[in-house]
């Protein structure tokens, strides 16, 4: 609870955050890959991970997430977000961290965060800055 | 997804060797509520007199995936074959109490959840088979979200040509220049599908991404 000169200003139920590097799900397949990612979220966790899911990763993600609503006991969906750090790299910079990427597995520069929408409302995001607005 | 690549590599070769005997089929993706539908209706009036589907204030109002074939567009006396496709808004998260704000009984929120939620995986699925795709967005509305990103590098993996349009220019809020930012790589373009605006640059950029399959 938030006190804020002696009044009491709001309350944020709990909720806790999980980071996970991604050699935890490196040598996972697809599947286990975002059957893992989806029990951290069931169980009302905020995961931020290290690095990225692959393209076709992160629409399964989408594809499982919306089977699960309505199966799944007050599991709305969740809100997603990557922020990528090799954006502005240039050529030679993106074939670095091409290489450095095959070599890994992910995009280890990376970072997603995903959380059920129960917690989290919004994740606004623009180029500079981005915001987890969650729900009271 | 190796394999995904080699089969639209095929079958691109195949269908550019019979592309005078096929529609060209041009999906619209995007998130809810940004114009999809009123943008298929839009072109299928124009050109056929008859619309693709039914629009609404309501977020999900498509939420099967429907199509209009044999779709003749004649743009400065070119014509081209299309299938529309039209598709239901992808979405993270659906919660039917939002339904509810729009006078929707909460059993037919509850069930338009649920559709809702199979829209969406439907339309993923839908991705694979498409030649052209127009991504919608709401021009009045942040397009740095994670769905629109996840979409169009998906549509770049496997290498099918996407427009960006941005919907909704005749308001005020809108802000093209935002969309452009976000989508460097691609050619944005602002209309307005309830007022017909800008559609001719929409029909060039369409000609045009034709040209690439």
């Amino acid at each position: 609870m938030v006190k804020k000169r002696g009044k009491k200003i709001g309350r944020i139920k709990g909720f806790s955050i999980q980071f996970m590097p991604y050699s935890e799900i490196s040598r996972l397949n697809s599947s286990d890959r975002i059957k893992k990612i989806l029990e951290i979220i069931f169980g009302g966790n905020i995961l931020i991970l290290q690095g990225r899911l692959k393209t076709d990763e992160e629409t399964r993600l989408i594809e499982d997430t919306m089977a699960m609503v309505g199966h799944v006991k007050g599991f709305k969906g969740i809100e997603l977000a990557v922020i990528s750090g090799n954006g502005n790299s240039g050529f030679f910079g993106n074939m670095k961290m091409g290489f450095a990427n095959i070599l890994t597995g992910g995009d280890l520069g990376a970072v997603t965060i995903i959380g059920p929408a129960t917690i989290v409302k919004e994740i606004k995001r623009n180029p500079k800055k981005i915001e987890l607005m969650l729900n009271k | 997804m190796v394999i995904k690549v080699v089969k639209n590599f095929f079958k691109r070769i195949f269908s550019n060797m019979f592309r005078e005997k096929r529609d060209i089929k041009l999906g619209f993706y995007g998130p809810p509520n940004a114009g999809k539908t009123s943008l298929a209706n839009r072109i299928c009036k124009d050109f056929t007199g008859e619309e693709i589907g039914t629009v609404s204030k309501i977020p999900h109002e498509t939420r099967k995936v429907q199509f209009k074939e044999k779709v003749e567009i004649d743009y400065k006396g070119k014509k081209m074959l299309f299938k529309m496709i039209d598709t239901p808004g992808i979405a993270t998260k659906i919660d039917y109490e939002d339904f509810l704000k729009f006078k929707v009984n909460k059993k037919d929120a509850k069930k338009r959840a649920k559709e809702a939620t199979q829209g969406v995986i439907e339309s993923i699925k839908w991705l694979d088979d498409m030649d052209i795709v127009v991504i919608v967005l709401d021009a009045t509305e942040n397009p740095y979200n994670q769905v629109n990103i996840t979409i169009i590098g998906n549509l770049a993996a496997r290498n099918i040509p996407v427009l960006v349009v941005g919907n909704k220019v005749d308001k005020k809020k809108a802000d093209i220049k935002k969309i452009e930012a976000a989508f460097p790589e691609y050619d944005v373009i602002g209309i307005s599908a309830k007022y017909g605006k800008n559609l001719e640059e929409f029909y060039e950029s369409v000609f045009k991404l034709s040209k690439k399959i």
